[in-house]
């Protein structure tokens, strides 16, 4: 923070109404799982963890990679399965960002963590990027395998259904200008987003066995071999931690900016007199 | 309870409240789908259940961003929130959620068959797709509710309504369809999508409601 210590407790007062525009410098006696909801200690915290998630995020990678490309390629498809290591983390991915979004909702509506809303804000865009990086590797996947680049297929569907509500639970976050607010009601949409997902889910299977006969999507008969099993779980868990490290970063960067406009409130109201 | 709701029943009656344009569009998209489609009797009997519940779920969209947004802006709604320790907030939402199902879905409803003649529809059709539109739209609303309860402080929400909500109406949308194509084509079961259907509305009846009502208390 750039701002002396004797700031912190005059932002706190012209900063609002509501905890969530606080974000200020001061170290409250805490304990459990609100130690780590001080923002400060939030970035100090991830000041040294952010270099060991990148870190091993790129490790974890470079080896998943190297070993994808030395992988067998499977006997029907081809070189085109090398696709699979990417493709599957991201659709992992974007279930689990949800899943962290919607535990943030919980933290924010239940417990008022004021890192939680930071936390949802800044995870929605990187689950949505990481929701299409899926739809788009499953298509550009798909082309060669079943000759078409999309099918309206159970899985894709729901897929596409999380992806359109990432951008709304986004246009939400966007659309509210209050912080506190647009958190709140972020955090409620989440949760009634993640109470809906297995009710999508189940509709979808529905609607496509209605609809679609069985002859597309068969490429899931063999289990799958430890030689391609391997490099499919280093790759996964090298994303997932590059997720967190985005996540990380993009929480950060919620946090100063939020900082910036308290300071930013506080000149103004200061050049007033 | 009651009162609420014959209250908002009365001011939709009252002129200028438009609950009647969501009947008009439906009629204007229906009306619409052949000239894209073409005029193929045949094609249109097939898809013409998946027609009459598209064009209901876009319809009831319509109206759904004034379902809190009228009150907020006369202060009613301030009142209604602090009546919360007389009345439950989530009941005065769900009596809420129902006088506009009532005034502005139930036309669709009501006109719908008319339309089903359009789409060439046999009667047993024409039964179905009613008997779906009509425990299948409040879940649409129920859900609407939460949409709109959401953007309630926003001064144009209503397209950010459709947005959010779209995504979350597609079960109702995949079951209500399901169930009246269920009726019209043989080997497709008729009852069990229907008996989902019913469950997804009672669903929505309380899920609805209760997040509605955090979120107006957000708002606040």
């Amino acid at each position: 923070m750039i701002a002396g210590c004797g700031d912190s407790k005059y932002l706190q007062a012209v900063s609002g109404r509501t905890i969530y525009n606080d974000m200020s410098d001061t170290v409250k006696k805490t304990s459990g799982i609100m130690a780590f909801a001080n923002p400060t200690r939030f970035l100090a915290l991830t000041d040294t963890l952010l270099p060991w998630l990148m870190g091993g995020a790129v490790l974890l990678l470079a080896v998943g990679f190297y070993m994808a490309f030395t992988a067998p390629e499977d006997y029907q498809q081809g070189i085109t399965v090398r696709i699979m290591y990417i493709h599957v983390p991201f659709a992992w991915l974007s279930m689990f960002c949800y899943t962290m979004m919607a535990l943030s909702a919980l933290g924010t509506l239940v417990w008022k963590h004021p890192l939680a809303d930071v936390s949802l804000k800044a995870a929605a865009p990187i689950g949505a990027t990481f929701t299409a990086l899926a739809l788009i590797t499953g298509s550009i996947w798909g082309k060669p395998m079943w000759g078409t680049w999309w099918v309206w297929d159970a899985r894709l569907t729901s897929v596409f259904v999380l992806f359109l509500m990432y951008l709304g639970i986004i246009a939400l976050t966007r659309a509210l200008d209050d912080q506190g607010r647009s958190a709140r009601a972020a955090a409620i949409l989440t949760l009634v987003g993640f109470i809906n997902i297995p009710i999508i889910k189940f509709s979808v299977d529905w609607w496509n066995t209605l609809h679609q006969p069985a002859s597309v999507l068969r490429l899931d008969g063999p289990t799958i071999h430890s030689s391609m099993l391997w490099p499919l779980l280093i790759c996964a868990i090298g994303f997932t931690l590059f997720f967190s490290g985005l996540h990380v970063m993009a929480m950060r960067a919620e946090i100063w900016r939020r900082r910036v406009i308290t300071m930013r409130k506080l000149s103004a109201r200061k050049a007033e007199g | 309870m009651l009162s609420l709701y014959l209250r908002d029943l009365r001011l939709a009656g009252r002129a200028g409240s438009g609950s009647l344009t969501g009947a008009l569009f439906f009629l204007a998209v229906v009306a619409v789908i052949p000239f894209g489609v073409g005029p193929d009797l045949n094609l249109l009997a097939r898809i013409g259940p998946a027609i009459l519940w598209i064009g209901a779920l876009l319809a009831s969209l319509l109206g759904l961003d004034r379902l809190f947004q009228a009150d907020s802006e006369d202060g009613s709604l301030d009142l209604m929130l602090m009546a919360d320790s007389r009345h439950m907030l989530a009941l005065t939402v769900l009596s809420k959620c129902l006088a506009h199902w009532t005034t502005s879905v139930l036309p669709l409803v009501v006109i719908s068959p008319l339309l089903g003649l359009f789409m060439n529809l046999p009667p047993v059709g024409l039964a179905a797709v009613t008997l779906t539109l009509l425990v299948g739209t409040p879940a649409i609303t129920f859900i609407g509710a939460v949409g709109s309860a959401l953007t309630v402080a926003l001064p144009r929400g209503g397209l950010l309504v459709s947005v959010l909500i779209l995504p979350l109406t597609v079960p109702v949308l995949v079951f209500g369809v399901a169930a009246a194509r269920g009726a019209v084509a043989d080997p497709d079961p008729f009852l069990p999508p229907f008996l989902i259907l019913v469950a997804l509305t009672i669903f929505f009846a309380v899920i609805g409601p209760f997040a509605a009502a955090l979120a107006l208390r957000n708002a606040d």
